[in-house]
């Protein structure tokens, strides 16, 4: 089989993993060698699913002694089956780098007779990478639950960041989809790898040149829709994960039906992408805006607002907190108006030590007016051309798509209930536009 | 101070000959209603003053800058210069104006138009030049790394620390096609030179190999049931596709030619 082949089958079962980015660590390359990282993380390309595009992503190999059941290479499935030696793979690696196709490697791999000996496999190609061609670009590298912790221990001291698969939210889905899996065996690594990054920090405080493990931390990935769990259950396992484990990123995967199995959804079933979308949404609230997890979410509303979306959800559940004056307020006050982001919240900050700022000012500092318009005020004003009509507020604080979504679910027309609040266009009084808007949406949605 | 609504000065191009403009605006107290370059053609409308470029001048006007408004504000406008905004040279000397009088809280003021505008214009330019750093390929010819590009803002200075970082053993040039210039690098030496055209030759087999092994990677790593092709549009303007590997090829000449001769069309670069 030549690397054509297994290029094609390792990619192929590589892809269903989200995490693709290169950020969390600035490198340059060392003297007599190649490859750098940068924080923020780039880009090289976008598929034409739209994902970033950031590393080579490919399998060690995809024969697996496992037989997880919502997985393309369990080892139950008809499929074909590759393996890339590590010196392959080291070069196939050293090469697209050299043509800025990638900024690094993303190493995951079925079980190829055990944890332990898949890991010897992809530290050989780390090793390579790292000492024959002195490479400093970036790389990710899986570690495999079961996996020994010395051996983890090796692999991450060559990898910048590691991450172990939660996939299944909850104990009871993971028992019944990957009965070769344990909690225990998931979050043991993941454990382990958070006590080795907070020990070596502690080592390079003492001795600068230390070297380090995992610089650019650790993170995980859940599939969304394969199981029963709520999106309630999956953002609070999020928020642990990032208090407990100080995880840098958690990833949501909507789930692919990749097969027919009684104990997964049908093959036809369509990705929740939607649902990913909103759990991205939150995540990013839960991690840039100061929100926790049981503001967004509670025991009583156990999924998101498909209409709208968490931040905006949350703010029109507690009117009592606006109009806001953005003038005054402070910075993680700002952060909470829908239409704010974390850019404009610090123009706003800036741009008002020196000046009074108007509407025309905010929308210069790239505040989405059409949403702010209803939860801010500028110098004791509203908006001068705020109109509070069901249509108006429902065009604003929607997405275009998702409000056809809202028509379809909720048709326009004479005998509607849900519009019999806004048959006449309402004019609502300053003091009580706030509870107007907050009345109109939550009372239908 | 008077704004002189039919004052128009030219300049050599040059970020010392644009400092020179605001040096000569200062000195007569005047403000020209546009700043162009040199051999922009002349029209009897306008007053025209050809300003020259000084060293002497330029100098005071660059060390006053950091002293008067701080450094931040000289980093802002060295890189509004390499932007592609219309007129960037009277905003610059708008701004400069505004620094002068205001001091470094200038850069504060984001709601003020000349302000708001050069902002805009330099995020611009460090978007493109971000995302250029990711959508650049590189092809292999004799050893040496070979891009092109076509960016709307001046990137190249952007981007030269980034790819010295990255590749500091090879040697490598990067051909700036919009504004004919091309950062060239041998270890450890960059040097940015004015550059007419490149012709390139036809690349080697294993050069090709990788191509393919990297359209190969790029078709196969799709998850088709999240076919997306709007989000990937947004995420990446088609503009950046005419030189990137996975859509064609570089080498498009030789395959161009090809089409030409009307000879065996593969229709395999599309
Ligand atoms: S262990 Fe990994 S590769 Fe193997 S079947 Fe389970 S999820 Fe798939």
């Amino acid at each position: 089989m030549d690397v054509f082949d297994k290029l094609k089958i390792l990619t192929d079962a590589a892809k269903y993993d989200v995490a693709c980015t290169s950020s969390g660590v600035n490198k340059k390359a060392a003297a007599g060698g190649i490859g750098s990282a940068a924080a923020s993380g780039i880009c090289h390309s976008f598929s034409a699913d739209g994902r970033c595009i950031s590393l080579l992503k490919v399998l060690m190999t995809n024969v697996c002694a496992y037989d997880c059941k919502y997985c393309i290479n369990r080892r139950s499935n008809d499929t074909p089956r590759a393996s890339f030696t590590p010196r392959e793979l080291a070069e196939l690696t050293i090469n697209f780098y050299r043509r800025n196709y990638i900024e690094g490697l993303f190493l995951s791999s079925g079980v190829m007779k055990s944890p332990d000996y898949t890991c010897e496999q992809m530290i050989e190609v780390l090793r390579i990478l790292r000492e024959e061609y002195r490479f400093s670009g970036y790389i990710h590298a899986k570690a495999i639950p079961g996996t020994d912790s010395t051996l983890i221990a090796h692999l991450g001291m060559l990898a910048d960041r590691m991450s172990v698969n939660i996939e299944l939210p909850s104990q009871g889905s993971l028992q019944m989809l990957a009965p070769d899996k344990s909690k225990h065996s998931i979050f043991a690594p993941m454990g382990y790898i958070q006590n080795r990054i907070q020990e070596n920090s502690t080592d390079i405080i003492k001795y600068r040149h230390a070297p380090k493990f995992v610089p650019a931390g650790q993170s995980t990935q859940m599939i969304i829709g394969a199981t029963p769990d709520t999106d309630f259950q999956i953002l609070n396992l999020t928020e642990g994960l990032y208090k407990k484990y100080k995880l840098k990123r958690v990833f949501f995967s909507a789930y692919m039906p990749v097969t027919e199995n009684s104990l997964l959804p049908t093959i036809d079933t369509k990705p929740p992408l939607l649902r990913e979308h909103r759990l991205y949404q939150a995540d990013w609230l839960l991690r840039f805006y100061g929100f926790k997890a049981s503001e967004l979410l509670d025991q009583h509303h156990q999924s998101f607002n498909p209409y709208i979306d968490p931040k905006c959800n949350w703010a029109l559940n507690h009117m009592e907190f606006f109009p806001m004056n953005v003038n005054r307020a402070p910075y993680s006050d700002l952060l909470r108006v829908p239409g704010i982001g974390v850019n404009s919240a610090k123009r706003i900050v800036i741009a008002r030590r020196t000046a009074t700022l108007n509407f025309d000012g905010l929308k210069k500092l790239g505040v989405v007016l059409k949403r702010a318009q209803y939860f801010i005020t500028c110098g004791g004003k509203a908006m001068d051309s705020l109109k509070i009509t069901q249509d108006a507020v429902l065009r604003s604080l929607m997405s275009e798509k998702i409000l056809s979504i809202y028509h379809r679910d909720f048709p326009l027309g004479p005998k509607s209930k849900q519009l019999s609040l806004f048959e006449q266009p309402l004019m609502i009084q300053p003091n009580l536009t706030q509870e107007g808007i907050g009345k109109c949406l939550t009372s239908q949605i | 101070m008077l704004n002189q609504s039919n004052l128009i000065y030219r300049y050599d191009g040059s970020f010392d000959g644009l400092l020179c403009c605001v040096f000569e605006s200062y000195d007569k107290k005047e403000i020209p209603m546009d700043i162009l370059l040199t051999d922009t053609p002349q029209t009897m409308l306008f007053h025209t003053k050809e300003i020259m470029t000084d060293s002497l001048k330029s100098n005071r006007v660059l060390s006053s800058i950091p002293r008067k408004m701080g450094i931040d504000a000289l980093d802002f406008v060295r890189h509004a210069f390499l932007t592609c905004l219309t007129q960037k040279e009277l905003y610059i000397l708008l701004f400069l104006r505004m620094g002068y009088r205001y001091g470094p809280s200038v850069m504060n003021m984001l709601t003020d138009n000349v302000v708001n505008i050069l902002f805009k214009a330099v995020k611009h330019l460090e978007k493109e030049s971000h995302l250029l750093k990711g959508f650049l390929r590189f092809s292999i010819f004799n050893n040496i790394l070979v891009a092109e590009i076509e960016p709307k803002n001046y990137v190249l200075p952007m981007m030269t620390q980034h790819f010295c970082e990255r590749y500091p053993e090879e040697r490598f040039l990067i051909y700036d096609k919009t504004h004919s210039m091309a950062l060239v690098y041998q270890p450890y030496q960059p040097t940015v030179i004015p550059i007419d055209d490149l012709e390139l030759p036809e690349p080697n087999e294993e050069e090709q190999s990788y191509q393919e092994l990297w359209r190969l990677f790029y078709d196969t790593i799709e998850v088709q049931g999240r076919h997306n092709p709007e989000c990937r549009m947004s995420q990446m303007p088609k503009r950046y596709w005419k030189y990137m590997t996975e859509f064609g090829c570089p080498q498009k000449k030789p395959l161009l030619k090809l089409e030409n001769s009307s000879a065996n069309r593969t229709g395999e670069y599309y």
